[in-house]
């Protein structure tokens, strides 16, 4: 809602300047956006009588005004206007004026012919964003007097940005009410005197629904002049409160909307057949509207109609060929309440928002009808004049809202605010916020404004209370509320840890939105089901991630594309996987590195970055579950990933993540350049983790054996650890493998590894005998087993 | 003293120690160690040539000779001290490095800002004794709006630019149905933190699609706006760790009444007025209220026994301030160089 000041002011006019309105405004939750001059700066402007005018000698385009502004002999002025007219009023600017844009006015040769002066457009006055031709005054407009102080441009144009609660102050009168009880001071509301009827012309009104419309006012008003003009003032005014004047029924009823806050609307009468009807729509009905489009009206849309056709989208937008026109002498002025619930997101289903909609989904005021259509009569007739006929009200009492009295325990006041007020003081401020109250027994009962939709329940007027007395007011308490202690599991995955974890093992933390394109969900992972936003912002951001990996690879690419070849990354967030059972929204933790293993280095050798550079990173997080041992890494696949150099992880035979490189054919479609390696874990899997358990320090020394084993090439080092570990389990302490080799010496085939074990008892020094029969335990088990045998 | 024993062991002992002088080396030196004192030594060989000297001389020139291996082996000793000084002085000057040389390995890398004020935030709300509470992000409008007191076709719904799937599944578009859930769950008395994602559909200079945002629930039988004050001043002036300015202006959110919305004193200019608080001096950065009675119904929790309060932040708003970033994109641009400026 925006809004002149100096129009608000008549209303009411407390001693504080515009500043002090606008955070007085805001301070009572009615936010002030926007406080912006009336007009920009300008000076020397006079209003003008274009006395003669005559062609330039040697512009087609210029002619030659003789201007008379009040001072002095008349002005000859220069003008390229196409509507400049004798006998016209216009605003001229003088020699040493001063136009927005400080720009100067000077004496000025125009082809050969002097010229003292300019007439203005709206535009050159920066009264609009564009203007055809200068501005025309009216008739009455003051020769010689300062176009500034006649259209009182000192002025401001506030800008209420009003949350959905407060329809009762999208009209002036009601802003004016809040104004006035924040600074006690009073209101002088315009007269507002009913216009007797002087005909007895009444057009018939049938409420078909009246839930949706329990009340209709509307007045005939005959013989209007068609080719009066809306006067300035009132143009100025809608101008500032951002409406461009029209033509005066719709200026009229606009001045009222932004007055009172009461949404109008003028039919022409002749249009009009038979009766007003305000029904619900029939579907498929078909209305033209007067932005130019046809609407096709569903059943759930309250419509105006005649007795023939749909002539409105009540409460939205009237129709294209029933509102007034150029040529209307007689028409019919609209003041009716239509229900907020049967107005609310109609306006919007249909691709519409207008001044009226907005009002009457956060609710109109219901007893303003017949004062809003008496004030827009007498506006009317000043100017367009013509002979009104009876306000002629139709309305269904049980439909209409009841003004429900609440109670209002003043106890209540203090349990919700912390802040004890005094009675007198609660009273006060209902009271003079418009509210009727009674005293009772906890408190009173209070019977809210029937223009305060938002007053229902006790804790509404205890809002309104703090709010008048002023937020800042109310007391700043320490006290700390019932302390509840909360559960910590010490077992549970921490998965700040583990970002902590990644963190100091070089990896920087991406966040990347959980839609991705479906062409990358499709590339990463082909053939799974996902979820798709209706309204999606792009077809780029469409499709709900299922991996965190298109996230990743995207940063990747951005990051490599911008010569940053070295990536470590990692995210961890929701992914949306669609299964049988329904959405699954998986909490997961994934990464990513491509390019030097570490950062380069003076004397480190560059190395790019491998599969079992990443491994240590997983196993670190996996680690953190304080049992690293319960998970296997197993040769696994994903169309993703390079066959070769894909691992499942397990714990306990379940799937817990997956780790591998990057497919170099999604490489290359993705234009990433070299190795890329990703894993991702699900982070509910590693949620159960183990307690720390104390087991005794072993006294004796431990002894190491290396052994060096030739198996077949197929043999993984997850098989031998198995067996091995299998085969001791009291003794091994540690199984270190500290060199895998194929090639020379070595039968192609096999493969070669040596391994440490290291052996300790807890109960006595390990004899040689003892460490012996234990080796050859375990390599009998690795030659039976895996078909290891000792190299020579 | 003058030698007269025919055993020539001043001269001996001379040679010895000038030979000691002349070793250069460990090794050399214990080369002259042994000549002259090793088992078959020259000096060792004068003790047994002491026989063929007359009984009376015997002991005066078995001291002689003592005293002239005491002195060479002094000579020895000091020798090798010196040469072990010098060899230990040489291995330092030739182990000399250059400690100006870049260390080896992995450099740390670093969390997201929005992470990074996450936790400064969780941590703060901990402190206070807030429990982390989390929900889901895919929705049903129940709990993102209807259970919040935002029916279908109210305007405030039409203000949250809601994505959808279907006509009741979509993406949440706040950290307020974490409230709901937590109170379907749980029994007053409540004091949770929500931190987590939120969807919107706008996207321009100064929106991106999807943020954060951190809400927070107290109920309790004994709660006001007061307390409520109190938690988000402590909160905030902590947060910036500065005395900050607050300011709670009255506002609207369903499902609180009475509601504000929370200016700081503007943490860049410091309340003189500046480009990012648009020459007000103010700067919005929460929404909160007192629980509405009808969210309360919603959940089974009885609205005249039980009160609560409830707050939302914008997460990437209070990172934005907290660390001087101008373009909220930048957060999900993932641009190393962005990123490496928070590790």
């Amino acid at each position: 809602m925006r809004f002149s000041e100096a129009w608000l002011r008549e209303w009411v006019n407390p001693p504080v300047d515009t500043q002090q309105l606008a955070d007085q405004l805001s301070m009572a939750g009615l936010e002030v956006d926007a406080v912006e001059p009336a007009a920009p700066d300008f000076s020397g402007v006079f209003i003008g009588l274009v006395q003669a005018i005559a062609p330039h000698p040697d512009a087609a385009k210029l002619r030659i005004c003789t201007v008379d502004v009040g001072q002095g002999d008349p002005l000859q002025i220069i003008c390229g206007a196409a509507n400049v007219a004798e006998g016209m009023r216009v605003p001229v600017a003088t020699i040493g004026a001063r136009l927005p844009g400080d720009f100067k006015i000077k004496r000025a040769k125009l082809r050969g012919v002097e010229s003292f002066g300019m007439i203005c457009s709206a535009k050159e006055l920066g009264l609009a964003e564009s203007s055809e031709g200068i501005l025309p005054l009216p008739a009455d407009a003051p020769l010689g007097e300062d176009v500034r102080a006649w259209l009182a441009l000192d002025d401001h144009c506030i800008e209420v940005d009003l949350t959905p609660d407060r329809g009762d102050c999208l009209g002036l009168a009601g802003l004016a009410r809040e104004v006035a009880v924040i600074n006690r001071s009073p209101l002088t509301p315009p007269a507002i005197e009913p216009v007797a009827p002087a005909c007895d012309d009444r057009f018939p009104v049938s409420l078909a629904a009246p839930q949706a419309c329990p009340r209709y006012v509307c007045r005939v008003i005959r013989g209007i002049d068609p080719t009066a003009e809306t006067p300035m003032w009132m143009q100025e005014r809608l101008r500032r409160g951002g409406i461009r004047a029209i033509s005066p029924v719709v200026d009229v009823t606009n001045y009222v909307l932004l007055e009172l806050g009461q949404p109008m609307h003028g039919f022409d009468l002749a249009r009009l057949s038979g009766e007003i009807r305000v029904r619900m729509a029939a579907a498929g009905e078909r209305l033209a509207l007067l932005n130019g489009e046809e609407a096709e009206l569903r059943e759930d849309t309250l419509v105006i109609a005649d007795a023939e056709r749909p002539l409105a989208m009540a409460g939205i937008m009237g129709g294209a060929d029933s509102g007034v026109g150029d040529d209307t002498r007689d028409i019919l002025l609209e003041s009716a309440f239509f229900a907020p619930l049967a107005i609310s997101g109609k306006a919007r289903s249909y691709g519409l928002h207008t001044d009226s909609s907005h009002r009457f989904e956060r609710g109109v005021d219901p007893e303003l009808q017949v004062r809003a259509i008496e004030r827009a009569t007498a506006l009317l007739l000043d100017i367009v004049g013509g002979t009104p006929g009876p306000v002629h009200e139709t309305s269904s009492a049980e439909h209409l809202p009841p003004r429900r009295p609440l109670q209002l325990r003043e106890r209540r006041i203090a349990q919700v605010l912390g802040l004890e007020l005094p009675a007198e003081s609660v009273e006060d401020i209902l009271g003079r916020l418009g509210m009727d109250l009674e005293r009772s027994d906890e408190g009173w009962t209070v019977t809210p404004p029937s223009a305060r939709f938002d007053l229902v329940q006790e804790v509404d007027l205890i809002a309104d209370v703090g709010r008048i007395h002023g937020y800042d007011r109310i007391p700043v308490s320490h006290a700390s509320a019932s302390s509840v202690t909360k559960s910590a599991p010490e077992s549970g995955f921490d998965l700040d840890r583990a970002r902590l974890a990644l963190v100091d093992r070089g990896f920087h933390e991406v966040i990347t939105y959980s839609f991705v394109s479906p062409e990358i969900q499709a590339l990463v992972e082909p053939g799974v089901e996902t979820l798709q936003l209706a309204n999606p912002i792009s077809a780029e951001l469409s499709t709900m991630r299922t991996s965190l990996w298109p996230g990743l690879l995207q940063s990747a690419l951005y990051n490599q594309s911008r010569q940053q070849d070295r990536v470590r990354l990692f995210e961890s967030g929701l992914r949306f996987r669609v299964t049988p059972d329904g959405l699954r929204q998986e909490l997961g933790i994934g990464g990513l590195v491509a390019g030097g293993v570490a950062p380069e280095q003076w004397d480190q050798k560059a190395r790019p970055v491998d599969f079992y550079d990443l491994k240590a990173d997983v196993e670190a997080l996996l680690s953190l579950t304080g049992a690293a041992g319960e998970f296997r890494f197993v040769p696994g696949e994903h169309p993703a990933l390079h066959p070769g150099q894909t691992a499942r992880i397990e714990r306990n035979g379940e799937a817990v993540g997956l780790m591998g490189m990057l497919h170099p054919s999604v490489a290359a479609k993705l234009d990433l350049d070299g190795d890329v390696f990703l894993f991702e874990l699900d982070i509910l899997q590693l949620d159960e983790g183990v307690l720390p358990r104390y087991r005794q320090i072993s006294r004796f020394p431990a002894i190491r054996r290396d052994l060096a084993l030739l198996v077949d090439e197929g043999v993984t080092y997850g098989a031998i650890d198995a067996c091995i570990r299998a085969a001791e389990p009291e003794l091994l302490r540690e199984l270190v493998l500290f060199d895998v080799y194929t090639g020379e010496n070595i039968d192609s085939g096999r493969k070669s590894l040596a391994l440490g074990l290291i052996l300790q008892s807890s109960s006595q020094t390990l004899t040689d005998e003892v460490i012996e029969r234990t080796v050859g335990r375990i390599l009998d088990r690795l030659t039976t087993e895996l078909g290891a045998r000792l190299r020579d | 003293m003058a030698e007269n024993t025919g055993l020539g062991i001043a001269s001996l002992r001379d040679a010895a120690i000038e030979a000691i002088a002349g070793a250069t080396d460990l090794a050399a030196l214990d080369q002259v160690r042994v000549r002259y004192l090793g088992k078959s030594g020259e000096m060792t060989a004068l003790l047994k040539r002491l026989g063929t000297l007359p009984a009376e001389e015997r002991p005066a020139a078995g001291q002689e000779i003592n005293r002239a291996k005491v002195a060479v082996q002094e000579a020895i000793d000091a020798r090798k001290g010196a040469l072990e000084q010098a060899s230990l002085a040489a291995r330092l000057a030739a182990e000399r490095i250059d400690v100006s040389l870049p260390g080896r390995g992995q450099q740390p890398g670093g969390l997201h800002p929005v992470t990074r004020a996450l936790r400064r935030i969780e941590r703060l709300f901990a402190n206070s004794g807030f429990a982390v509470a989390e929900g889901p992000e895919v929705e049903d409008a129940y709990h993102n709006f209807e259970a919040l007191n935002i029916p279908e076709h109210h305007p405030a719904r039409a203000m949250h630019d809601t994505f959808y799937f279907d006509a009741d599944r979509l993406l949440r578009t706040h950290t307020s149905p974490v409230q709901i859930r937590v109170m379907e769950e749980q029994k007053p008395p409540l004091k949770i933190i929500a931190p987590g994602r939120v969807y919107r559909c706008d996207s321009d200079l100064t929106h991106t699609p999807m943020f954060h945002q951190v809400e927070g629930l107290l109920v309790d039988e004994n709660v006001s706006f007061a307390d409520l004050k109190g938690v988000l001043y402590d909160f905030l002036t902590n947060f910036f760790e500065r005395d900050l300015a607050l300011r709670f202006r009255p506002s609207y959110f369903p499902f609180t009444e009475p509601s504000a919305e929370v200016d700081i004193q503007c943490v860049i200019c410091g309340g003189s007025g500046c480009r990012v608080c648009k020459q007000t001096g103010w700067l919005e950065v929460l929404g909160c209220g007192m629980v509405y009675p009808e969210v309360f119904r919603h959940v089974g929790i009885d609205p005249d026994r039980y009160l609560g309060y409830a707050f939302g932040m914008g997460v990437e708003r209070l990172a934005m301030l907290r660390y001087g970033i101008d373009d909220i994109r930048l957060n999900f641009d993932n641009d190393l160089r962005y990123l490496r400026q928070f590790a």
